[in-house]
């Protein structure tokens, strides 16, 4: 079932399009990525499907119906919720307290939100982090703390911007998890990233954008065999020695997660995997990390020594209120 | 046709003067992006200065005239940049309001200091000479108004556009770094900005006492060059040509509104009120910013105390009182009920300043409502009180509706509007007291006890106090505070969640002004009478500078920040250490934005100052710990490392 349509929509800000007659649509139970190039025109489209920026042209649906005109906060009501490229959070609030003002945004819904806030904390495995300021904690635990915000108005449209940077390679296999659960919940996600293993391991379907035009849509292996895709990529007209369309996916990821990894490390700013480390490694630093509030002291602490959120190591956690 | 004519001159003078302040207003915001509320003052200071040397001095006309706009202005703004500005350049809107809002009551009192108020007149520039204009006759003085403002406008102009470093001011404001990597000097330009900014308000001070001889006054004149405020914003604060054409529209109105509209008392009112009424509608009529988006700080926030440790501060300030009572002289008594009344005034400050970032110059408005509804009535009921406290908060919705669409400077200044309509059409009202006038006023009856000592007085407002400040910390703990401070942090991604940010605005708003309005009714009972003046806009700027630099962020800032007001109220003696305490707590805004609070809670977090049981809430701790049995121990919180300190309501007294 088709939740979320975006269809024929153009941004201009005085004479740069970002966004050019793109239609992209998000189905209930699925993932969707949304991919392209740096400026390409993904977080604008995250905008107007968020109400926060008003297209020049063209309309947005939510099952159906045309919310183009609806507010930011009517929207949120009516099911979409989102993560932001550049960080959100509620900076002096705690980490807690960022999850609760959602909880409770919607408390007619749901008669608890401090257990909804509970659960959340324990799920996406923010427990250490409960107490401390948002804008002392990590790059990569204020983006998880900005999922289980949106998580806690339990949104029928999720959208995620780039959520896996500042994520260890442990935490981003999680997170993988994660994101297909709360497809299998019934949830639309709608997903960019940078990530491109990532994005061809759990997304059903992938629009790609490149200079706000859709240039294609499909099934991640489509979407690799693209020509358009390739050149807007790798720069290059013809695909690279022996495509096979017909592969089956897990494969197509194993063959051309190099190829797109490398591609996206020569062409874009910030890479999108860390720096492979031994999951060991960071499990002893979990261990002898002190106290949280000695963390916080150190304004800016390097993702990578960053201990996965939850206290096992396992990451998110599924199964719980979800 | 003549009075047409006679009027439509007095217009482009009056326009002309605006004209020459605004553009300073101008060049300083588009400069360095920080709105200069002192700019008035600081015409006010120089036209004091040229009188000084002109008429007691003995210096000629020119000369006093050359000497001021071209050395001690510039100066003057050049050093205020370097040593001021720069400091709190990259703090938000509310902390550079605080800061040139200190400069402005820094200004006055220094000039009340060196000039004690007495007669300082000035004559006209040419007096004597003239043109005639058909049958209208335009003075010297007119004259060299307009054709200043002609050249200070053309000569700016120029500057700006065909100069090398007129340009680079002009990109300073846009990449200071950028600007830097050219080559050039971005700190240089500003100090330029604010030097020629002060020459042109000295220049426009200097004109103005000069037409209007009786205009050499502290206040009037710091005031009416809040009407170039108006004629700023017509530019949006950034275009000279725009805001000239604002000036001289501004210019024109009053004229003819002095002219037109017949003098019935209604209208004297309305037509005070022109300037703000402008200078509304140019905000209203500003384009809608889009939601910024990209941004994780949070600001120095606020940590809330525990139930026990209310409880124990408000006993704490409950006793305070008591001994007040018992050793203090009769008015010194009604002088400590007076701050606990300004204490209550200011904690409504806290949740629209201190939780929700607004920044408002209205609440002596809000206070006035509170305060003229309970002598109008002239009933002693608690219903009267109740009634004020809710007719204030129809005013706090009144200010909040229209300005939904505005952040942060712009709402601060729609507020400044709002409290200068309030004063010219309602509190100066004939059957409100009118100026100068004032109303009787019954002292509150609670269930047949009629507080009429102000022992008993002090008392119900340290009770009041507490209970507003046991609600407004219960707000902060709460669902409601969590999201203004949300809020505050991230519009945009408040509304993503279902929040909707105009209702919880209107509401801060009017629970903000329901608690000034409250403090209003309470400080009427308590002087027996009132009058418009006590609740001009002006007061606000003090209470706002006080508060902030107090601590706007807590309960016990808000105590201190009443009492420091009643201080500079009632003690002018102290004026002088109150300004510098000011000045230095308001500089120290940029680090610590939780005040002078801030740095005592700082301080018994330290470990050593702590221990021995310096900074406000030492005390309290202490007994909290013995009274318990067990100790609390130094962590009894474990809110991870905040910038800052605590916003909790231990004090002892202040
Ligand atoms: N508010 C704005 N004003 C002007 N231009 C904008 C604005 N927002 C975005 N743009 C421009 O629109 C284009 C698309 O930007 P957008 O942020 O949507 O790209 P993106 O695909 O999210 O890129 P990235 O991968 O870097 O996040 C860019 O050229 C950007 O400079
Ligand atoms: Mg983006």
């Amino acid at each position: 079932m088709t939740r979320l349509e975006v269809r024929d929509v153009t941004v201009r800000f005085g004479g740069v399009t970002a966004v050019n007659e793109a239609t992209i649509a998000a189905d209930a139970g699925h993932v969707t990525a949304l991919i392209g190039p740096n400026g390409a025109g993904k977080t604008t489209l995250f905008n107007v499907i968020t109400g926060l920026q008003k297209p020049t042209a063209g309309r947005v649906f939510l099952d159906g119906h045309d919310i183009t005109h609806t507010p930011t906060h009517r929207r949120a009501r009516h099911g979409i919720a989102r993560t932001f490229q550049r960080l959100e959070a509620f900076g002096s609030l705690t980490v807690e307290e960022n999850i609760r003002v959602a909880a409770d945004a919607i408390r007619s819904k749901n008669a608890k939100p401090a257990q909804v806030t509970r659960e959340l904390i324990r799920r996406i495995g923010l427990e250490r982090y409960a107490g401390v300021r948002a804008d002392a904690v990590p790059t990569g635990v204020a983006r998880l703390v900005e999922l289980a915000r949106a998580l806690a108005i339990d949104p029928a449209l999720l959208l995620l911007d780039e959520p896996s940077s500042g994520l260890s390679q442990a935490e981003t296999a999680a997170f993988g998890e994660l994101l297909r659960d709360l497809a299998a919940q019934g949830r639309a996600v709608l997903i960019v990233e940078h990530d491109m293993p990532l994005i061809m391991r759990v997304s059903d379907r992938i629009h790609v954008l490149d200079r706000g035009v859709l240039i294609a849509s499909g099934t991640p292996g489509e979407v690799q065999a693209d020509p358009a895709v390739r050149k807007a990529y790798l720069g290059e007209d013809e695909p690279p020695s022996d495509p096979n369309p017909t592969m089956a996916m897990p494969a197509v990821v194993e063959m051309d997660e190099e190829t797109f990894v490398a591609t996206y490390a020569g062409t874009h700013a910030a890479p999108p995997t860390r720096v492979a480390e031994p999951a060991a490694e960071t499990e002893t630093e979990t261990e002898s990390e002190p106290e949280p509030e000695s963390e916080a002291e150190s304004e800016a602490v390097p993702e990578s020594e960053e201990p996965p959120p939850s206290p096992d190591g396992a990451g998110p956690r599924s199964g719980g209120w979800f | 046709m003549n009075i047409f004519l006679t009027y439509t001159v007095l217009g482009f003078v009056i326009g002309a003067s605006y004209a020459i302040a605004a553009s300073g207003l101008v060049l300083t915001y588009a400069t360095t992006r920080i709105f200069n509320v002192a700019h008035g003052a600081t015409a006010m200071f120089m036209a004091f200065v040229y009188w000084e040397l002109a008429y007691n001095q003995g210096l000629s006309d020119w000369l006093s005239v050359l000497l001021v706009v071209f050395v001690i202005a510039p100066l003057f703004g050049a050093l205020l940049e370097r040593w001021v500005i720069r400091r709190v350049a990259d703090a938000g809107v509310g902390v550079t309001l605080v800061v040139t809002c200190a400069v402005l009551v820094g200004l006055i009192g220094a000039a009340e200091k060196i000039w004690p108020p007495g007669v300082h007149s000035v004559t006209m520039f040419f007096a004597g000479h003239g043109v005639r204009i058909g049958k209208v006759h335009v003075s010297g003085n007119d004259l060299l108004t307009i054709g200043l403002a002609v050249a200070a406008g053309a000569v700016l102009f120029a500057f700006l556009t065909f100069t090398r470093t007129g340009v680079a001011m002009r990109a300073a404001v846009d990449d200071k770094e950028l600007l830097a990597l050219h080559g050039g000097r971005p700190h240089l330009m500003a100090a330029l900005a604010w030097a020629m900014g002060s020459a042109l308000a000295a220049l426009a001070g200097i004109l103005l006492v000069s037409a209007r001889p009786s205009d050499l006054n502290y206040i009037s004149l710091t005031l009416l060059v809040v009407n170039s405020y108006a004629a700023a914003m017509a530019g949006r604060l950034t275009s000279l040509p725009r805001t000239f054409i604002g000036a001289l529209v501004l210019g024109l109105l009053n004229a003819y509104a002095s002219g037109y509209l017949w003098t019935g008392t209604a209208w004297t009112g309305f037509r005070e009120a022109i300037p703000a009424i402008f200078l509304l509608l140019m905000l209203l009529l500003m384009p809608q910013a889009p939601l910024r988006v990209g941004r994780l700080s949070g600001v120095a926030g606020v940590r809330t105390p525990e139930p026990r440790r209310i409880a124990i501060a408000s006993a704490a300030l409950v006793l305070a009182v008591v001994i007040g009572n018992a050793v203090l002289s009769t008015v010194n008594v009604n002088r400590m009920a007076l701050g606990l009344c300004f204490a209550i005034l200011a904690l409504s400050l806290v949740p629209l300043t201190g939780f929700s970032g607004y920044v408002s110059l209205a609440q002596f408005s809000f206070f006035g409502v509170g305060a003229l509804t309970v002598a109008k009535t002239h009933s002693s009921a608690p219903t009267a009180l109740l009634l004020g406290a809710l007719l204030a908060a129809v005013a706090g919705i009144l200010v909040a509706l229209p300005s939904l669409r505005l952040q942060g400077l712009y709402l601060a200044l729609s507020t400044i509007a709002f409290a200068q309509i309030m004063d010219s059409m309602v509190f100066q009202n004939p059957s409100l007291g009118g100026f100068g006038g004032s109303l009787r006023t019954k002292r509150l009856d609670l269930f047949g006890y009629r507080f009429t000592s102000d022992k008993a007085y002090a008392l119900l407002a340290a009770a009041v106090f507490c209970v507003i400040g046991i609600l407004v910390i219960g707000l902060r703990k709460g669902r409601y505070g969590r999201i203004l401070i949300a809020l505050r942090d991230s519009p945009a991604a408040c509304a993503t969640l279902g929040l909707n940010p105009r209702l919880a605005r209107v509401a801060v708003f009017a629970g903000s002004a329901a608690i000034a309005g409250l403090g209003g009714g309470l400080y009427a009972g308590l002087q027996n009478q009132v009058g418009s003046t006590n609740f001009q806009f002006f007061n606000s700027l003090p209470l706002l500078l006080i508060v902030v630099c107090a601590g706007v962020t807590s309960v016990s800032g808000a105590l201190l920040g009443g009492m420091l007001l009643m201080a500079l109220n009632s003690y002018p003696s102290t004026q002088a250490y109150l300004f510098l305490i000011l000045a230095i707590a308001a500089v120290g805004l940029g680090k610590q934005p939780n005040g002078i609070m801030g740095w005592l809670f700082d301080l018994r977090d330290h470990p050593v100052a702590g221990r021995l049981g310096f900074g406000s809430a030492g005390l309290a701790r202490s007994i909290a710990a013995s009274a318990a049995g067990a100790g609390t121990g130094s962590g009894t919180r474990s809110v991870g490392k905040s910038p800052v300190a605590v916003g909790d309501n231990a004090e002892a007294e202040a």
